[in-house]
């Protein structure tokens, strides 16, 4: 536990101001406060606001159906989201993160049509397509040692310009084919893209997978050496080496981590509609890395945690239907989606502000 | 850490690729239905060929990448340029600036003939203007029916957007819609807008516009089942591009409502939809049509001095409806991507 809390130290605390017996040094601060200080409660607490705050806005929010279509939202952001943020904790970012998850569906659609092979055969190999783009950006980045903009900035061009050209190409559009009527589509999609009932209301899959993948994140985050190894390289590259982590193997496979994410929400989006249009996925990075920073991951690296993004994407997804749903004038939506996630962040911030202050 | 693991996992790492996919392979994973295998050798539609002069056509637009319906307006001025003994130079970008620039492009290329978008006109202006000035034919497509006459284009092929819209309108009417959800997937973009503002002219009934992340297709889907959530009086769902009219028809499940959906633009999905009966009808301004033309006119200009519109009328290329009674006319024809 304490590894996450490496950045605002909860104990060593100088001394609060008001009465007090002690020097201070060694005593304990409350345990409210030290909760307050865990990234992850901030944006809990700014994720609270914005629901309560649309259940009273927006009456159809309050609805068990409702609610299952602002998960799902949140989810296909927030399963991308949690290996953006242990990246992001591993002091790197990807802005390739969109697109990659588009070259995937495509990668996979584009196989089992044109070879007209099993579906599953193009799921594997958009699967290794996707861990070896992670590979790429991890290894150019070590190898060369040039920042994460730089290196993923290139890779998101490269995969923008090769997902249009490469499908055009092989497929002459600009879409893939459907496959839906192809062998294996109805397993995979169930794994992918199913719907399943709760209490009468229609859950999607990638709800469940969404908090099974941040369970497995933070408990990697942790309880494991890998783990530590995340918060020491983003913490100082330098003096994590010194100690002995192995810095250019946990960087690479923080990469190749993203490169999962996006090969599962490609698998979802190619599952779910059938066909891809090779344009998409442009800007859903900074998404991604929004809803990491919400959830309280610093871009410098070295903090944050795998809960938070969770929130993050949460509140993600509650802003941009909750807008909907209370049938406010769309022409001010972005400006809205804007102004709450601010409002979110400060929530945010003023928490963490609070409960560290000294 | 065991530190000399990794690089050897490393080295292995493709062999363990290749060999994977060679067993699949192996171990018989084609699939029995669908994939290339059963789709038609579908030739593409062809005239004779034209023995004309070696020319050269520059067509610039305003696409997005990876847009369908743009896909399509480049392959029937490729099919004109192929017929006509033409040298097809195509190039496009959003930004009306860059646009201007492919423009300048094209002149110092010196091509014989400039086909041109005029989503902004106004930055389209100057560099127009300089086209003409070194003797270059212009022609409009697409965007700009209410510009192109006062920039000297020769002659324009498009879809008046608010015509279209109206035509959709009148449609709704009578198929019976009440309140009509506008689905936009680009907030602030002129042609959708006209569109949806088309739609409430003629529409007796209510129109609700919304605007949707066109790029994040989960999102597209959510957005629409909150709408047709916090509206359960939408009946009708309009779409202004085809692919969000197949995701309209998941999130009109989704949401549990009884809303139909019409459409936008065409693509071979789509078809299939209309005839299943998923999605009513689509109105379809033929972007084949538009490119073809296009470079046919500038053709027709320079081998027989001709002016399609007669210099003074656009040629318009919608709205063409497509609904259950002839889309299995039109679609073989989708099912090659040109319609």
């Amino acid at each position: 536990m304490s590894m996450t809390q490496q950045a605002t130290p909860a104990v060593d605390t100088p001394p609060a101001p008001g009465p007090k017996q002690s020097d201070g040094r060694t005593r304990q601060r409350p345990p409210a406060l030290r909760l307050l200080a865990r990234p992850e409660v901030g944006v809990f607490l700014g994720a609270v606001a914005v629901l309560v705050f649309f259940l009273f806005a927006a009456p159809p929010v309050r609805d068990g159906s409702s609610m299952a279509n602002i998960l799902y939202q949140s989810s296909t952001i927030g399963i991308m989201a949690l290996p953006v943020a242990l990246l992001m904790i591993g002091g790197e970012f990807d802005l390739s993160a969109g697109v990659a998850v588009i070259t995937s569906a495509l990668t996979a659609s584009m196989l089992s049509y044109q070879l007209t092979m099993n579906v599953w055969v193009g799921v594997i190999v958009a699967l290794l397509v996707s861990l070896a783009i992670g590979a790429f950006n991890g290894w150019l980045l070590v190898k060369t040692g040039l920042p994460s903009f730089l290196v993923t900035l290139g890779t998101f061009l490269i995969l923008q310009g090769v997902n249009l050209a490469v499908t055009k190409l092989v497929t002459g559009n600009v879409a893939t084919d459907d496959i839906s009527d192809m062998d294996g589509f109805s397993q995979a999609q169930k794994l992918f893209a199913s719907t399943f009932t709760v209490g009468g209301v229609n859950v999607k899959i990638t709800v469940v997978w969404w908090l099974v993948f941040a369970a497995l994140a933070t408990w990697v985050l942790l309880r494991t050496k890998y783990g530590n190894w995340i918060f020491a390289v983003g913490g100082n590259k330098h003096s994590a080496r010194a100690v002995g982590v192995p810095v250019t193997f946990t960087k690479i496979s923080l990469f190749m981590l993203v490169g999962f994410g996006a090969w599962f929400v490609g698998m979802h989006q190619l599952f779910s509609f059938n066909t891809v249009q090779s344009g998409e996925g442009v800007g859903q990075e900074l998404i991604y890395i929004a809803a990491a920073v919400i959830g309280g991951c610093l871009l410098t690296g070295g903090y944050g945690s795998a809960i938070g993004p969770v929130f993050g994407a949460f509140m993600f997804g509650m802003v941009q239907q909750g807008i909907v749903y209370a049938g406010w004038n769309p022409d001010w939506f972005k400006a809205f989606l804007g102004v709450m996630l601010l409002g979110a962040v400060l929530i945010n911030l003023w928490v963490q502000r609070t409960a560290t202050r000294r | 850490m065991d530190r000399s693991s990794h690089p050897r996992s490393r080295r292995f790492a493709p062999v363990v690729a290749v060999a994977a996919a060679a067993a699949l392979t192996l171990a018989g994973c084609s699939s029995s239905s669908g994939g290339k295998k059963s789709e038609e050798g579908a030739a593409n539609a062809s005239a004779g060929k034209a023995t004309t002069p070696r020319m050269t056509v520059a067509l610039v637009t305003h696409q997005a990448p990876g847009d369908t319906f743009w896909d399509t307006v480049r392959k029937g001025a490729e099919a004109a340029a192929a017929k006509d003994n033409i040298k097809l130079v195509y190039s496009a970008d959003p930004n009306a600036g860059n646009q201007a620039n492919l423009v300048q492009n094209a002149i110092d290329q010196k091509v014989d003939g400039i086909a041109v978008t005029l989503a902004k006109p106004d930055a389209l202006k100057g560099v127009i203007g300089k086209a003409e000035k070194s003797g270059i034919p212009v022609v409009g497509l697409n965007s700009g029916l209410s510009d192109w006459k006062k920039l000297n284009l020769l002659e324009f092929f498009g879809q008046d957007e608010s015509v279209a819209g109206e035509a959709f309108g009148k449609k709704l009417n009578e198929v019976g819609a009440k309140k009509v959800l506008c689905v936009m997937q680009e907030q602030g973009n002129v042609g959708l807008t006209q569109r949806c503002d088309g739609v409430a002219k003629t529409f007796e009934g209510k129109v609700d516009p919304q605007n949707v992340n066109g790029t994040d297709m989960p999102s597209v889907k959510s957005t629409i089942t909150a709408k047709l959530k916090q509206d359960p009086s939408i009946d009708y769902v309009v779409t202004l591009g085809a692919p969000f009219a197949l995701t309209a028809v998941q999130s009109v499940s989704d949401a549990g409502s009884k809303a139909k959906i019409a459409t936008f633009d065409l693509n071979k999905d789509l078809i299939k939809s209309i005839k299943a009966g998923d999605i009513q009808f689509a109105v379809d301004q033929q972007p084949y049509l538009q490119g073809y033309l296009a470079v046919d006119g500038l053709w027709l200009y320079k081998n027989n001095g001709n002016y399609s519109g007669g210099g003074e009328q656009p040629v318009l290329t919608g709205p063409a409806f497509v609904d259950k009674s002839n889309v299995d006319k039109i679609g073989e024809f989708a099912a090659k991507g040109t319609r």
